[in-house]
């Protein structure tokens, strides 16, 4: 089964993020494994929703707006898509991703294709 | 379950019935889950099966295993179904496949335990579905009961009731919550889930058994029998004979917890002769059988400290304080703490436990100004005793209670 991380957090778990000199080679080594087991098939950290564009089509005309499409206090600071045997196996994995001692990581399953 | 039906000559054929359901229902449920994976139609089935049997049962006489009957009856709809739906699919231009589904050879469970039922209740349990989700789903799918009767358990619409069903239902398939026993690395702690689904059955009918509606009353029953399953699929885990241990100890006093008007007895004052004492040699002895795997956990102690209130002549207070504090490493809230002062008052006077008393912090809870006011009485502070009364029966949550608060302040 297919599941998308969201990986979520406010400003306060960003900050102390940043501030932890082994967040990032953290993140690299469960990234390396989950790599390895098969289990990781994308993802990555994002800008912040400062820097996002939000598009719609409406009557044919291409609408863009300056800035995320909600203002909120959790934003998604990035987002992991994993293939794992069943919820069991995602929530293992999820458990062992770096943000989860700070943020929020919301495992969402995808539509059956 | 035991296929051996209790038949007594006189026994109607609905009654016969009756007794299967109660067997039967979770295991037919349980290996049509395991054969189809799809929840709806294993229920469908198993009511199909029963519905036959009422039929066919007054016509042809009962079959001599009700339960392997119910079980192919059920098992053979759900083939024919399956067929139907394949033969459908074929029409429409998917390749035909065999009737036989293939999920039959469904993985086994690490942990070799072949019983469907215990995958169930591990599945119905599982921590990615609500509380009171895993709560209705174990009534539902193990014990049988309908969605109006566990709405009226728990007291909300019927149509709330089908939602919250109908919705765990689909997070379990769509969110790939797998139905097995889970592996070693988790068994402790899935374990502990399924043991605080049932407790919480349990509760919700005991508790409710001060004059609520009979209905809930048989929470407790149910809560008992699926305790009874676990224990069953389950020989090797003490915190399981603990449980029944406890819900038995606790159950066996229930005609004992109100007098003839219908108010509560408190355990110092109820009528030994009232309880059921086969049950509580049952509770007993199920204890017993825990307890000699020497893996203690927090039911295993709390079903000890039944035992020790239940015996006689008397309680033995300083092995209930002993058995609280060791309870506090597994729990260690201040409901429990205070527990712990309560037979500590009991052993070494009522200064020691108010002195136990007076450091908790339980805002809201009526039991710590009600045992305040015990403790103040016994000292001989009537003044400050009747004024934790007051604030007790202000914080009370039934009128039973509010009664007997009343009652222990006017004998002040």
């Amino acid at each position: 089964m297919r599941y998308l991380l969201l990986v979520c957090g406010d400003d306060d778990a960003y900050q102390a993020m940043l501030a932890d000199e082994e967040f990032l080679p953290t993140c690299h080594r469960w990234s390396a494994e989950m790599e390895e087991r098969g289990i990781l098939i994308g993802g990555g950290g994002l800008q912040p929703p400062d820097d996002a564009t939000t598009l719609r089509v409406r009557d044919g005309q291409v609408l863009l707006t300056d800035g995320p499409f909600a203002e909120t206090k959790e934003i998604i600071a990035g987002f992991s898509l994993i293939e794992c045997a069943d919820l069991d196996e995602a929530l293992e994995v999820t458990a062992r991703h770096p943000v989860a001692r700070y943020g929020t990581i919301e495992i969402r399953p995808f539509l059956p294709t | 379950m035991n296929p051996a039906t209790p038949r007594e000559p006189r026994m109607s054929v609905e009654a016969v019935v009756a007794t299967a359901f109660r067997a039967e229902w979770g295991q037919i449920v349980a290996t049509l889950i395991g054969m189809t994976g799809d929840w709806d139609l294993a229920e469908e089935c198993a009511q199909d099966a029963f519905a036959q049997a009422l039929q066919s049962w007054p016509r042809d006489g009962v079959p001599r295993r009700p339960g392997a009957w119910l079980t192919t009856t059920a098992r053979n709809r759900a083939v024919d179904r399956l067929r139907r739906d394949r033969v459908g699919a074929a029409k429409q231009g998917e390749a035909a496949l065999s009737f036989v589904p293939a999920f039959v050879d469904a993985p086994q469970d690490d942990s070799g335990v072949p019983d469907d039922r215990l995958r169930l209740m591990f599945t119905c349990c599982h921590p990615a579905l609500a509380f009171e989700s895993r709560v209705a789903l174990t009534l539902r799918t193990l014990a049988g009961l309908t969605t109006a009767e566990i709405a009226r358990a728990f007291l909300v619409a019927e149509d709330t009731m089908s939602k919250r069903l109908v919705r765990a239902k689909r997070k379990i398939r769509n969110a790939g919550i797998p139905y097995r026993v889970p592996p070693g690395h988790l068994l402790a702690e899935r374990t502990g889930a399924v043991l605080g689904v049932l407790y919480l059955l349990f509760n919700e009918g005991y508790a409710a058994s001060a004059g609520a509606a009979p209905v809930r009353r048989n929470l407790s029953d149910e809560a008992i029998r699926l305790a009874r399953t676990l224990l069953e699929v389950m020989p090797g885990e003490p915190e399981a004979g603990g449980l029944l241990a406890l819900m038995l100890f606790n159950d066996a006093r229930r005609d004992a917890r109100l007098d003839d008007a219908g108010e509560l007895v408190v355990l110092a004052d109820q009528d030994r002769s009232r309880w059921d004492g086969p049950q509580l040699e049952e509770a007993r002895q199920a204890l017993e059988a825990a307890l000699r795997r020497r893996r203690p956990g927090p039911y295993q102690i709390q079903a000890a400290i039944a035992a020790c209130h239940v015996s006689a002549p008397e309680p033995d207070w300083p092995q209930i304080a002993a058995l609280y504090t060791q309870l506090l490493r597994w729990v260690p809230s201040e409901v429990v703490r205070l527990n712990r002062a309560v037979a500590v008052s009991m052993a070494r006077g009522p200064a020691a436990g108010l002195a136990l008393v007076d450091r908790l912090d339980l805002p809201g809870y009526h039991l710590l100004p009600a045992t305040r006011a015990d403790l103040l009485r016994r000292l001989g502070r009537p003044a400050e005793a009747a004024a934790a009364y007051a604030q007790a029966i202000e914080l009370a949550p039934t009128d039973a209670e509010r009664r007997h608060l009343v009652r222990r302040r006017k004998d002040l």
